[in-house]
């Protein structure tokens, strides 16, 4: 059997309020372990008030040959923004 | 701390016609800065060659612990020896960003830890220097990671996704080590005459090492070449060991200490300081095994890893158990 500890993604809150956002990866035997140690790893300077352990082989990715189905669809509709429209400035804020 | 004498996997740089169409486009993407990332084509030479960089760079940062860590328990205050833990942890953290860029490319953390441990793969020359006082710890975090940021401070713009974004954490942290070891050893260099001594024969000790930390002239080799095209490499070694003198050179005179060097001088013409080259047989002795701690740091990172081996397996039976009575209850 196999006896490398499995890869785990690591996503901190960096302040109330923040989202999670993904830092970087460790090796651990457990989600406990893997939450102890991105303490020692990723938040030695105060970087974070929350950590997220997600182990990788759980992550589903897009692929990069996927780039242009997926995302070129968006930029024909400029509509989508709000300053595609002209409001005449007697409306006032909108 | 950081790789030096990386062999580039290839013949050297391809022309235009010469590539493929799919080598067209990922030079095309690396020309416009655009990073490459792990599940991105990528031709195999630059693959084989950043897992080299980013491990020997990786085992660097770990066998670095080394040198330092045998003056913790003998730090000359407890503030010193609090910083020092911090610092010798945070190089811990550092090989451990860069294990986990170095396995997006496809290799097992277990194998490349074999392949430092079993001599297949090599640190940097300079952790094979012995530390025999405490002005060497001032004289390592100022001169040695001093050298090392001049390579990792370009290395943020590297092509490779994963290995920018941990050289970014890196540089955020590395500039506390410089700025500890400095401090170290001006005390010293600002201390009783005796501490004076220390600092100046701990700088005559480590001056050349640093320089050699950048690796022999570069600028004629086809293999730097294509890492350079690849960005995988940012700047030529005699270049960064020209701005590491430039830049030393003021510092030390700060201090009053002497840079071993009689030949180190100004030069006007060129803005940049003329130095000796080091002993390069001496280096090249070392990268093959013969430098004074090789045998001690392979020997003390073998027995890390085989002492620890019932601690890593028992965590994981641990976790199984556990998983599996979890299971069972469900």
């Amino acid at each position: 059997m196999n006896n490398e500890w499995p890869l785990w993604e690591i996503f901190i809150r960096g302040q109330h309020g923040m989202s999670h956002r993904h830092v970087g990866s460790l090796h651990a035997p457990d989600a406990e372990m893997a939450i102890k140690n991105a303490r020692d790893v990723y938040t030695r300077r105060n970087e974070g008030v929350s950590i997220w352990v997600v182990e990788a082989n759980n992550i589903s990715a897009s692929s990069p040959s996927d780039k242009g189905p997926l995302y070129e669809p968006s930029e024909s509709k400029v509509y989508r923004h709000p300053t595609f429209f002209d409001i005449p400035g007697e409306v006032g804020a909108m | 701390m950081y790789a030096q004498m990386i062999k580039t996997a290839g013949t050297g740089v391809k022309s235009r016609e010469e590539m493929s169409e799919q080598e067209r486009a990922f030079q095309d993407k690396i020309d416009a800065d655009i990073k490459i990332e792990p599940k991105d084509w990528m031709p195999d030479d630059y693959r084989a060659t950043l897992i080299r960089q980013i491990g020997q760079h990786a085992h660097s940062e770990i066998v670095g612990q080394l040198p330092e860590g045998n003056w913790i328990t003998r730090a000359p205050t407890l503030e010193r020896k609090a910083i020092l833990l911090a610092k010798v942890q945070d190089e811990a953290g550092h090989g451990l960003y860069l294990y986990c860029a170095a396995e997006t490319l496809g290799v097992s953390r277990d194998e490349i830890t074999e392949m430092l441990l079993d001599g297949r793969m090599k640190y940097s020359s300079i952790f094979n220097y012995p530390t025999l006082n405490w002005a060497d710890i001032g004289a390592v975090g100022w001169l040695v990671d001093g050298a090392a940021i001049m390579n990792q401070v370009p290395l943020q713009r590297t092509s490779f996704g994963p290995y920018s974004r941990a050289m970014i954490r890196i540089c955020k942290e590395e500039s506390f080590h410089q700025r500890q070891g400095y401090d170290a050893i001006r005390k010293m260099a600002e201390g009783t005459p005796e501490q004076r001594k220390m600092a100046q024969d701990a700088m005559n000790r480590f001056w050349y090492p640093s320089l050699m930390m950048f690796g022999p002239s570069d600028k004629e080799s086809v293999h730097s070449a294509q890492s350079m095209a690849w960005k995988i490499k940012i700047n030529t070694n005699d270049e960064l060991r020209q701005k590491f003198v430039d830049q030393t050179v003021p510092q030390a005179e700060y201090l009053g200490l002497t840079i071993p060097d009689p030949d180190l001088k100004w030069n006007e013409e060129r803005g940049h300081y003329d130095f000796s080259e080091p002993d390069w047989s001496e280096f090249f002795d070392v990268i093959k095994g013969n430098g004074p701690c090789n045998v001690d740091r392979l020997a003390a990172r073998n027995k890390a890893w085989d002492d620890g081996k019932w601690v890593r397996d028992g965590l994981l039976a641990h976790a199984r158990k556990k998983r599996g009575a979890k299971v069972a209850a469900e």
